[in-house]
């Protein structure tokens, strides 16, 4: 751990720091893990599974968006300029969820079951926030989550016995809340998600 | 194992056959049959269950041409227009 961190841990969403700060950091987590996670799109391990993950990565860029518009009422700006306009340093997702895991499964569900865990209380914490806006969409995003957890529950309890999934869990356990630093990878990752908006300023599609 | 998942449009309807998943357990394949078919509101309820628990008949013995059993010859759908004009409850869309 390094002694410069100035971020606050994630278990302190809304203590600690600004509104936005922390809104972003989740915003942030779930945007790039959703991105991550529709790398297997096209090659999960069979069809049906692939639909499945697919579908959990659609909605983490869904709650991503949602987070990113109440951040953009408050910045006036908007959810597509704070998703794909910001320098790679400016994102304050944690390096857990930067990591390229594809083709490994057995580290992507190890990663999906610990994310979920982590998410769940973060989840938990805003949805209690004094701020309704924000306990109102953590509620929304908390019932499509609870499904991710069930899926999440269900693959660990399938490869819970399997060595290279509990080799996973414990490679990947300490780096759940860790930010600052951005993996190497990440700046890939950046380069293509912010391709189209850094080769045409302001599109949507 | 092949699950056959059945879906039903809307309350009331009945439930037609939508396709089928792969799964290794019920749970999974509750997962994969709610992400096939009814995550676009395209369904209000699923069924789904394991293939070999359905059971098939697919030969209809008829060897006396029995056609008086048979409801080809009788299209249904223009007497019963005829007569919803004779009693005047035609329904104008």
């Amino acid at each position: 751990m390094s002694e410069q961190a100035p971020k606050p841990p994630s278990n302190t969403v809304l203590r600690g720091g600004s509104r936005v700060d922390a809104l972003l950091a989740i915003a942030d987590d779930e945007l790039i893990l959703g991105w991550r996670n529709s790398e297997w799109t096209g090659i999960a391990p069979f069809l049906e599974e692939d639909v499945a993950f697919s579908s959990i990565a659609q909605n983490e860029i869904g709650h991503a968006r949602a987070l990113y518009q109440l951040v953009a009422e408050e910045l006036s700006t908007t959810a597509d300029e704070l998703a794909f306009d910001r320098q790679p340093e400016e994102y304050r997702c944690s390096a857990f969820v930067e990591q390229r895991l594809v083709p490994d499964w057995a580290r992507t569900i190890a990663r999906h079951y610990l994310y979920e865990q982590a998410d769940e209380r973060r989840i938990k914490e805003l949805m209690a926030s004094d701020d309704a806006e924000i306990a109102g969409l953590a509620a929304k995003i908390d019932r499509e989550e609870a499904y991710h957890r069930m899926h999440a529950q269900m693959w660990h309890e399938r490869l819970q016995a399997e060595p290279r999934y509990v080799e996973a869990l414990e490679e990947l356990q300490p780096l759940v809340d860790q930010r600052g630093e951005h993996v190497p990878e990440f700046e890939q990752l950046w380069n293509e998600m912010t391709e189209v908006r850094r080769s045409v300023a302001g599109a949507t599609w | 194992m092949i699950y056959e998942v059945f879906r039903q449009e809307r309350k009331g309807q009945p439930f037609a056959h939508a396709g089928s998943v792969e799964a290794p357990n019920d749970e999974y394949a509750e997962w994969y049959a709610r992400e096939q078919f009814g995550r676009r509101g395209e369904s209000v309820a699923l069924w789904f269950v394991p293939r070999e628990a359905v059971h098939e008949i697919d030969e209809f013995v008829d060897e006396l041409e029995r056609n008086y059993h048979r409801v080809d010859g009788y299209p249904l759908k223009e007497k019963l227009k005829e007569a919803r004009e004779r009693a005047g409850t035609q329904t104008t869309k």
